[in-house]
């Protein structure tokens, strides 16, 4: 690994202190897993890496009015377990759950896996991209090995968020807590994640010196219908070609209210608003979720080699919206 | 610091990618300070206009002008404010995400060059056929009227020489600059639509080569930052109080006769209008 300082702050405030003083130059590194991928391979060499893992107080899960406030560095073994997240948000529960491998679950956080970097492979093995401060996407060309890459909303770059937390916590509302020296500022899940449009170097709306210290999910969907599938290349571990986190709450047989978001399509949690409002006060059944699943996929635009997303999301929007299954992997 | 940033490119070739965005900042204060030194000059620096008594002198030899003289006509002041909108709209574009405002801005910036350069077009089109094509050029036959205005701008009195015609020597400086910088980004802006999606071509990134695709994103981004310090200078000329006539006349089309006369040579700007005759003045 290239040579950099490292700093093991034991609380928040001294972290934020050595952000705050090494600012672009420093690196936050929770579980280590995206982080060491980029060190081994010499592409990032940042000249400061903070590591998280002595700061006790970004750990845990508190109840929050009904809701829950989830520490960024609870690890995500943590999180599948834990009783509370179990009984009000099976949705995030099942999406830690099916996040990699065990061990990795069991080192990787909630923190890292929504801020991780995309996993482009023309990124990651360090060609000058538009992602890595350069001027072409080569991902997006007719020679290009696009297979796993966006079909929304890409704009110059085409790589995806990969995260399969960050869908659930964008269909149950949460906010991000993050701080920057003395101050701080609640995100909405939403607002959180950024496309290419508005920074092309970066997927989330995180800047030098911040900390991202909590999650906090309200009680709204708490204990209502959730829905939560990965379809993966690999079952055993690999990142998303695919999933759908979806939040319902449903009476009898209609659909009251529901959010529904897709990952792997886009690079931020793809959010099926216009299907939400259709859904909205209709049945919970077959002819439902075939016309949403049409709705869901307008507009996409494949690449060369990921064409079959389009029918892979909208048989996964059927299957949330009818309530298949619990989820599959 | 690095002027130029650089990338190895995936065939191992060392290739230019953008220009540092410190260039940005350096074009936009050298453009303010440009402001703030002329401004300081100006406050100080001699009279001049033609005297006054000579003016007066020249309007009663003149009596046939008319009271109000085009300047420009409706067309080309309707593409000077079609190419200002889309000007400020890609520098907008460009520059205000590099300063920390966050907005999907590449459709915006494309757009805004497409209009600018169909506004291009049309104006080589105009100049070439309807206007007077060579008022606005520079070349050595400028000289005179150069070593003249530099005279007069030291203080000198009654310096023989030429006057401008049409345009200022400044004015005709000026364009020559924008129109190589217009130029540049227009030639590297509409290379660089087949790097990103816009439906109006078919997007093909490996048109060029690398290294190509290099230079044309630095001589994009070199013209780019250039245009900040040439609009910062064209506001703050347009806004001058002894400049506010060419101002009202990018927007009326129009100047006064004594305008004309004051800053103007009448035989070297023989206007349509100045022809027609009219009531003499008293």
């Amino acid at each position: 690994m290239p040579a950099f300082e490292l700093f093991q702050p034991a609380s928040v405030n001294d972290a934020l202190g050595v952000l705050n003083r090494h600012g672009a130059d420093a690196w936050v590194m929770a579980g280590g897993m995206d982080t060491f991928d980029w060190l081994k391979d010499r592409i990032k060499k940042p000249k400061v890496v903070v590591d998280l893992a002595m700061v006790n107080e970004l750990r845990g899960i508190k109840d929050a009015g009904g809701g829950l406030e989830i520490g960024a560095t609870t690890t995500l073994t943590t999180i599948a377990n834990d009783p509370m997240v179990k009984e009000r948000f099976p949705l995030l529960a099942t999406a830690a759950l099916i996040v990699a491998s065990p061990q990795i679950r069991n080192q990787g956080t909630l923190g890292g896996n929504v801020s991780q970097d995309a996993r482009c492979w023309y990124y990651r093995a360090g060609w000058p991209c538009y992602r890595a401060g350069g001027n072409i996407c080569y991902a997006d060309t007719p020679t290009s090995i696009n297979r796993e890459h966006a079909i929304f909303n890409a704009d110059r770059c085409v790589a995806v968020n990969p995260s399969d937390t960050a869908p659930a916590l964008v269909a149950l509302d949460a906010q991000f807590v993050i701080k920057n020296g003395d101050s701080e500022r609640v995100v909405p899940a939403e607002e959180f994640f950024i496309g290419p449009g508005i920074d092309i170097t970066k997927l989330t709306s995180l800047q030098p010196g911040d900390l991202l210290t909590a999650i906090r999910i309200p009680a709204t969907w708490a204990g209502k219908g959730h829905y939560f599938e990965k379809v993966r290349d690999r079952q055993v571990w690999d990142f998303a070609l695919v999933n759908i986190a979806a939040a319902m709450n449903v009476s009898g047989s209609t659909i009251n209210d529901a959010r529904m978001v897709v990952n792997g399509v886009a690079a931020t949690p793809f959010r099926l608003n216009a299907v939400e409002a259709f859904i909205k006060g209709k049945a919970r059944d077959k002819a439902t979720a075939d016309q949403a699943a049409d709705m869901a996929v307008q507009g996409a635009v494949p690449l060369q080699h990921n064409a079959y997303k389009i029918p892979l999301m909208k048989a996964l929007v059927k299957r949330a919206i009818r309530g298949d299954a619990e989820w599959t992997s | 610091m690095d002027l130029l940033t650089t990338a190895r490119s995936p065939w191992g070739e060392s290739i230019f990618t953008h220009i540092s965005w410190s260039l940005f900042w350096a074009s936009l204060v050298g453009g303010l300070l440009f402001l703030l030194a002329h401004g300081g000059y100006m406050l100080f620096s001699q009279h001049r206009k033609r005297p006054s008594e000579e003016v007066d002198r020249m309007e009663r030899e003149r009596a046939g002008l008319p009271a109000h003289i085009t300047r420009h006509g409706f067309v080309a002041r309707a593409f000077h404010w079609v190419m200002a909108f889309s000007m400020l709209t890609l520098l907008l574009t460009a520059f205000l995400p590099i300063i920390g405002v966050r907005f999907a801005w590449v459709q915006w910036h494309w757009m805004a060059g497409l209009l600018l350069t169909a506004s291009v077009l049309f104006h080589i089109f105009h100049a070439t056929f309807v206007l007077d094509f060579w008022s606005i050029w520079v070349g050595p036959k400028d000289i005179p009227e150069f070593k003249a205005e530099m005279l007069r701008e030291m203080g000198k009195e009654d310096v023989p020489g030429p006057r401008s015609g049409k345009y200022p020597l400044g004015n005709r400086l000026y364009h020559l600059a924008v129109m190589v910088a217009g130029l540049v980004v227009i030639a590297t802006g509409i290379l660089m639509m087949w790097r990103v999606r816009t439906g109006v071509v078919e997007r093909n990134p490996y048109m060029l080569s690398d290294p190509t695709w290099g230079l044309t994103y630095v001589g994009h981004g070199l013209m780019g930052v250039g245009f900040v310090g040439l609009v910062i200078a064209h506001i703050y000329f347009a806004l001058r109080p002894e400049k506010l006539w060419i101002t009202k006349a990018m927007i009326f089309g129009t100047i006064s006769r004594r305008n004309y006369l004051e800053y103007h040579d009448p035989d070297r700007w023989v206007t349509e209008s100045s022809r027609k005759p009219s009531s003499p003045v008293a």
